[in-house]
């Protein structure tokens, strides 16, 4: 027998532990008869909780969180339809009120009213037949530079069409940006029909156009060294700056155009096919509790939905969200999106 | 048992690429047109997406063409000449081919800035020129690496002939070298092609909000309107044009010159002033060219609280809110998952090009059609079919640890597919025979000829394979994985997409720790081939 002979069993042996190895890797929701039973939960990327949160909860209810992530909020959502037959996870969590209808109309959710949404405003319940359950809210509003801003700092959506702020406002592309499309939405519940006039009064003034978040924000606001003083981001962009300034600062940079807010609700929700919808609906329980409501402001920079949780310092002195946003039913949304961006598209990119 | 053993090298890749790309793709494919077939006659038909067509073919030709004008000086050198840091430039023009795109796109933003490139007359911000500039910028290690690799393995006799008859150097360039490097040259043509074809963040963060190719509309279907029936449709015609692009090419390959007589490395020193003189300005043109925009990123990366320093590296240790766990432990992650993307890029890679050069000639166009397609297939296309095929018995890897590097090694098989097989298509036959008279058998020619000689080129491959598993971003964001399992890339996505002087730091901190370790893995995978000077 020769070398290369060995090679090749080598390489072929190697290949067929691998597959193996491959096959015993995945694992669904499965209940043991006894033990602990483990469920999925699957998020977008940026979905993250402090260390031990999941860890306390399996220690008081004996239920393994295995977590998946599974891109942006938009590939989460299409490729939970995409896989509605066979679910990749027991719980959902990450899906907001703009994509809401999509997920409703493809039957993703079993109902589960969680005895928790006493404690939750009823404007953030969305759905009355408890398919989904609002975890955070926050609002997509316009920010602006407090030290380099040409003229008064703007206080209503028509200031940013005022030549004092020409070239000043960088926005995102509704069609490739979520809160460049909660924007748009905001005009819209705005000014009704005449969002298109008020973008075509934006393209005028000189507004700019990103494919998204960090390249406005980064790339052609104050903030990463660009021009621009106002930019579209988030309520919660300016206790940001001061939490992770460099160093460190008392008072935030930038504030927010309370006018231009759009609210945005982002909720959990069981996964029809789910093997442990006990174990499921104990999660959404957990999700909802102080323990879990606390910890999300600092790590994804939300606000919780149960209001008896708590807000850290920061939050409150900073941060403050609109008293009257912007908002549209998910129906609204679901109906429209298509022919609202393209519009867009056909007015700010000509 | 000898045909058992060469039939294995063809089965074992084809398997791999049926089981993990074809069934996935075929099963999203079959799934969106099932839904609505007259969709794809109405995008091959609807001008729209005519236009978009277009625009994503003229984009990639040029830019590999501009990656190749560029490349062209600093391939030369490291394949003529011998000079003090020779291996470490092949290893450094890695690194541009690693980084993020968001990285890099701000780099590029922030030096259009610095040279008053963003507006005026010489506006290059949301050009096209923009996009050009930055894919030449990624690729410019194809074009250094596998041809300057093959290049410094072809016997210089015969210009060196063409020059004793009086031949200038351009016309000894253009007339003897260039046709003896056209089976490597095509191959990093045909890679760089499918990688601008399909390129995504580029277009989309440096060409402005008015382009769109292939790639960004059926992200734009799939994702943004879950019509997966248009995401299937626009798939269908993305691959048709990879696929006839890899018909045209296999076509020009066989027309090329075929048995080369190779060498163990042609370059010699700089001997006169003038060559000297050429030779600096060339590795310093190309060093300060795609030296810049790292040199910014490196920059931004010291800078915190006002002045310089290495708090944002000291601060990568711990683990910073907004990420599920710290940075270093997604460096293990990333590094964890280059290794078995390499290792698998290796074999399958390595299996198939044997296959391709000594396989009968259907299987060997199926064969090298089949490992090239993955990188001409969108992202989406692959992560969601993955996402509805690979989910029952032995086969569910969803959310597994495999289904990383697996579909990373998809996208790096073609690297080293496309720098072995033009070496060992270059091997003269009478090596071969001379080897089996004298009684070795297929496989033993096959182990001392074909891998000795085409180490260099697999090593070569290697290190992309390496590099594509570090840097890669699309495919690992689609498929799905354990929330644990960040990698380098999406870690520095997630700190640019929150507002804060410190995570921004941190971001470009840990793109500059992406960079070293690339560099160093690239050059350690440069060191394991043998030598394979003393065969020659």
């Amino acid at each position: 027998m020769n070398r290369s002979t060995t090679t090749c069993r080598a390489v072929l042996v190697a290949l067929v532990l691998s597959l193996l190895a491959v096959g015993c890797g995945g694992s669904d929701a499965d209940v043991a008869d006894e033990g602990c039973p483990t469920i999925t939960l699957v998020t977008y990327d940026s979905f993250v909780v402090s260390e031990g949160l999941l860890e306390s909860f399996t220690a008081d209810s004996c239920i393994e969180v295995e977590q998946v992530s599974s891109g942006d909020a938009g590939q989460l959502v299409s490729s939970a339809i995409l896989t509605k037959d066979n679910p990749t996870a027991d719980v959902m969590f990450g899906i907001d009120n703009t994509f809401l209808q999509r997920g409703l109309d493809a039957d993703l959710f079993v109902p589960y009213e969680s005895p928790l949404l006493a404690n939750v405003d009823a404007a953030l319940q969305l759905d009355p037949e408890y398919r989904v359950t609002p975890i955070d809210y926050g609002d997509v509003c316009v920010n602006y530079w407090l030290s380099e801003l040409s003229g008064e700092a703007p206080a209503t959506l028509d200031d940013l069409i005022d030549p004092a702020h020409a070239d000043q406002f960088v926005t995102m592309n509704p069609e490739t940006s979520s809160p460049g499309f909660a924007f748009l939405l905001a005009t819209i519940a705005r000014y009704g029909d005449g969002w298109e006039d008020y973008w075509q009064s934006l393209v005028d003034n000189g507004v700019s156009i990103t494919a998204g978040w960090s390249d406005a924000y980064y790339g052609e606001f104050i903030a990463g060294g660009g021009s621009r003083s106002i930019v579209t981001s988030y309520a919660s962009s300016p206790p940001a700056e001061v939490i992770f300034a460099d160093p460190p600062i008392d008072t935030a940079p930038s504030a927010v155009l309370y006018d231009s807010c759009f609210r945005q609700v982002e909720f959990a929700g069981i996964l029809a096919g789910t093997e442990a919808p006990g174990a499921a609906q104990q999660l959404i329980d957990f999700m909802l509790s102080s323990d879990f409501q606390e910890d999300i402001p600092l790590n994804m920079f939300v606000y919780p939905a149960n209001r008896d949780a708590a807000l850290p310092e920061a939050f409150v002195e900073f941060g403050q969200l609109a008293d009257n946003p912007a908002t549209l039913t998910p129906q609204e949304i679901e109906t429209n999106r298509e022919a609202w961006t393209e519009r867009w598209v056909e007015i700010v990119l000509g | 048992m000898k045909t058992f053993r060469s039939a294995l090298l063809a089965v074992v890749p084809a398997m791999f690429v049926a089981v993990f790309f074809v069934y996935p793709v075929a099963t999203l494919l079959a799934r969106g047109l099932g839904l609505d077939a007259g969709r794809l006659l109405e995008v091959i038909t609807g001008s729209r997406f005519l236009k978009i067509i277009w625009f994503t073919t003229w984009q990639a030709a040029l830019s590999t063409l501009l990656a190749g004008l560029f490349a062209l000086p600093l391939t030369w050198a490291l394949a003529n000449r011998q000079f003090a840091g020779r291996r470490l430039a092949r290893v450094l023009v890695t690194v541009p081919f690693v980084l993020p795109t968001v990285v890099v796109a701000g780099a590029f933003i922030a030096l259009m800035d610095r040279f008053n490139l963003d507006e005026g007359a010489v506006r290059l911000r949301h050009t096209v020129w923009a996009i050009l500039l930055a894919h030449a910028f990624f690729n410019v290690a194809v074009f250094a690496r596998s041809v300057g690799g093959f290049w410094s393995q072809l016997d210089r006799r015969p210009e060196e002939a063409a020059r004793t008859l009086g031949a200038s150097p351009w016309r000894a360039f253009v007339e003897v070298t260039l046709p003896r490097l056209r089976p490597s040259l095509i191959a990093a043509v045909s890679v760089v092609f499918l990688f601008s074809f399909t390129s995504f963040a580029v277009i989309l963060l440096l060409g402005g909000p008015r382009r769109s190719s292939i790639e960004t509309e059926i992200y734009r279907y799939a994702v943004t309107r879950s019509d997966i029936s248009t995401a299937a449709a626009l798939s269908i015609v993305q691959m048709v044009a990879v696929v006839s692009l890899v018909v045209t090419n296999g076509w020009l390959q066989r027309r090329a010159v075929g048995r080369q007589g190779l060498v163990a490395d042609r370059a010699v020193p700089a001997q006169t002033a003038r060559q000297r003189g050429v030779l600096a300005t060339t590795l310093t043109g190309t060093a300060v060219v795609l030296g810049l925009p790292l040199a910014v990123l490196v920059e931004r990366s010291l800078a915190s609280g006002g002045g310089y320093s290495f708090a944002n590296y000291r601060a990568l240790g711990e683990r910073v809110r907004l990420l599920p766990i710290s940075a270093a432990d997604a460096l293990v992650n990333s590094l964890a998952f280059a290794v078995v993307a390499a290792g698998i890029a290796l074999v399958i890679g390595g299996m198939a090009s044997l296959a391709i050069v000594h396989g009968t000639r259907s299987v060997s166009r199926l064969l090298d059609l089949g490992m090239l397609l993955p990188l001409g297939t969108s992202a989406v296309t692959l992560g969601f079919g993955v996402l509805i095929s690979l989910d029952r018995g032995v086969l569910d890897l969803r959310g597994s640890w495999w289904i990383v590097p697996i579909t990373q090694s998809l996208l790096a098989i073609p690297f080293v597919v496309r720098g072995v097989v033009p070496v060992l298509r270059a091997i003269d036959p009478g090596m071969r025979e001379v080897a089996a008279t004298l009684g070795a058998s297929p496989g033993r020619v096959r182990r001392e000829i074909d891998l000795r000689i085409g180490a260099r080129a697999l090593a070569t491959g290697v290190g992309f394979a390496f590099a594509i598993s570090l840097g890669e971003f699309g495919a690992t964001s689609f498929v799905g994985r354990r929330s644990d399992l960040l990698t380098v890339p999406l870690a520095i996505q997630r700190l640019l997409a929150t507002p804060g002087d410190l995570l921004r730091g941190q971001a470009m901190a840990l793109s500059v720790i992406l960079m070293v370790v690339t560099a160093l893995v690239v050059f350690l995978s440069d060191r394991l081939h043998p030598t394979s000077g003393g065969m020659l």
